[in-house]
């Protein structure tokens, strides 16, 4: 039934991703293909895989963004996955039934048994989290790794989605953001997690951390105010280059 | 996003045939149209046959086509699944209202009715599947919904004077309600493309990112070296001034022409007036189809705002 839940449950597990601390690896991106290969939503076609324009489904992509100019700017790297949002209109479009929110997690899944491959969802998404699988015939999207997440053979630590699992630095936390008292909403709380594209009106559940202020002076960052300069200057040409050779 | 043709195709001509469906229920029973069994097939073979040829069209896009059935499902909260309840349910008195005048001759108000309704609120599913998406801020607008309605009826028109005419049965009062819809449906598209020239979505790659504190923002690296779903399905994008020219071409086919010709018939009956209608709802449909490659190809979709895009 692609209507939203009556009820929805308290319990909402989505991801925090901290953008001051991810380095832009894309090991998160790897992980998530690797793992969700074999999983419910496999295989996640790849077209011309050897070829000139290899491409193919992914449920997780690493965009860098530059913010702001000169001494103020900086780079960014942007994880972008399904937001397993509150109002997720890429569940109600669908008229087969193939897309549900689940009222007790709040996870956003396709059933692709149901699934026609009309697109309709991907149009509804403004955030890109779907992409179709044109070997299969069927839209596919994150699962925040349900089947990760509750199997009970695995230890708990590695009850994670295997994009939290695999980050090296841990910018991606998973948790319960239903919970005002859980570790991933007192983050979004202590460091001003916010919404991406808030306007649409998706109440998206995955939340980004924002940089931390910038360190931009000399004095900051223990840097040399002044570096002297590296080739004495008046000496150009061969014999500036002799007299650098011999003075080493 | 990406002009897919069997969408244009079933856009445009279930859109003509629920238009000529609309009117032929109203107008029919009225005695605006002949009575004749043999105009009766052909008007309503063309207005359902239209309607049929774009249903099937439409599921050509499909990933699994097999399945269709099952969208008939979710019409709760789907406009998609509307559609295709509304399409099917309008068959039963479509249908009824031919076989009882094709067939028996009797042409009932009452079944008429009931098609033209039923064909007014599938053309209105149909332009609430655009209408309801937020992600494109050029379809999410009020001038949607009276541009297919609008369109629909124009084109309707079109064809049923090309069937009054080719019957020998050209009416002064169907020829004013051609015109007239003709005005309404280009004043509508000009103000459509008025609208998504001079308006933005609230959405920018600052909102998109959250990091419009930094300052500007702007891509860096994309995520991927080819191109992606995302990038071919909704990464589409149409040059200003191929644009400019094919909403010339659209306005000329579509409205200026069709107008020009459907005149002939309040001063020459006959021939002349036969030979524009003739004319008029073929290049009506053809800058229809252009108008409608338009709506797909100059909409932007919110995702493009991760892709370099500063606007959507």
């Amino acid at each position: 039934m692609t209507s939203l839940p009556a009820q929805p449950g308290a319990k909402r597990l989505g991801l925090v991703i901290d953008l001051d601390i991810c380095v832009g690896c894309h090991a998160c991106a790897v992980n998530c293909k690797q793992w969700n290969s074999g999983g419910i939503a496999a295989p996640l076609t790849d077209l011309d895989p050897y070829g000139a324009e290899p491409n193919g489904v992914w449920f997780n992509r690493v965009h860098s963004f530059e913010a702001g100019d000169g001494a103020k700017g900086r780079t960014v790297h942007f994880p972008r996955s399904c937001l397993h949002c509150a109002e997720p209109a890429c569940v109600t479009v669908c008229p087969t039934g193939a897309s549900y929110k689940r009222a007790e997690d709040g996870i956003v899944l396709v059933d692709e048994q149901l699934c026609i491959g009309c697109k309709l969802c991907s149009w509804a998404c403004p955030y890109g989290a779907r992409e179709f699988d044109e070997d299969a015939g069927v839209m596919k999207k994150c699962t925040l790794c349900i089947d990760r997440i509750y199997n009970e053979t695995f230890d708990p630590v590695d009850r994670v989605p295997a994009c939290v699992s695999t980050c090296p630095v841990s910018a991606r936390h998973f948790g319960d953001l239903g919970d005002p008292d859980s570790a991933v909403s007192q983050m979004v709380a202590a460091r001003g997690g916010y919404d991406l594209m808030p306007e649409m009106g998706y109440a998206p559940t995955n939340k980004y951390l924002p940089p931390r202020p910038h360190k931009d002076s000399a004095g900051c960052t223990g840097a040399l105010a002044e570096l002297a300069p590296a080739i004495p200057a008046g000496s150009g040409g061969l014999l500036g280059w002799i007299d650098q050779l011999l003075s080493r | 996003m990406h002009p897919s043709f069997s969408v244009i195709f079933f856009t445009t001509a279930s859109g003509a045939g629920y238009g000529l469906l609309a009117l032929l229920g109203v107008l029919a029973p009225l005695g605006v149209t002949p009575t004749s069994s043999a105009f009766g097939f052909v008007a309503l073979a063309l207005a359902l046959g239209g309607v049929t040829a774009g249903l099937v069209s439409s599921t050509f896009h499909l990933g699994h086509p097999e399945r269709a059935l099952r969208a008939f499902s979710q019409w709760r909260s789907s406009w998609l699944s509307r559609e295709g309840v509304a399409s099917v349910v309008t068959y039963v008195p479509a249908g009824l209202f031919a076989i009882a005048w094709v067939f028996f001759g009797t042409i009932s108000a009452l079944l008429g009715a009931l098609a033209a309704i039923g064909a007014v609120v599938t053309v209105i599913c149909t332009a609430m599947i655009y209408r309801s998406l937020k992600p494109i801020q050029r379809w999410h607008n009020s001038w949607v919904l009276p541009n297919y309605l609008a369109l629909a009826v124009m084109t309707g028109a079109l064809w049923l004077a090309l069937l009054l005419q080719t019957f020998g049965a050209g009416n002064r009062g169907v020829a004013w309600l051609t015109l007239l819809a003709i005005v309404l449906a280009a004043v509508l598209k000009l103000g459509y493309w008025r609208f998504i020239d001079s308006s933005a979505s609230a959405s920018t790659v600052a909102s998109a990112t959250g990091l419009g504190a930094l300052g500007t923002v702007r891509l860096f690296e994309a995520p991927h070296t080819s191109e992606n779903y995302l990038l071919k399905e909704m990464g589409f994008r149409i040059a200003r001034k191929h644009a400019a020219k094919l909403r010339r071409i659209a306005f000329l086919l579509a409205f200026a022409l069709p107008f020009l010709l459907a005149l002939v018939p309040l001063f020459a009956a006959g021939w002349p007036a036969a030979l524009a209608a003739l004319l008029a709802a073929p290049l009506a449909t053809i800058g229809i189809l252009t108008e409608r490659w338009l709506f797909f190809a100059e909409a932007k979709h919110a995702v493009t705002l991760y892709y370099g895009s500063a606007a959507a």
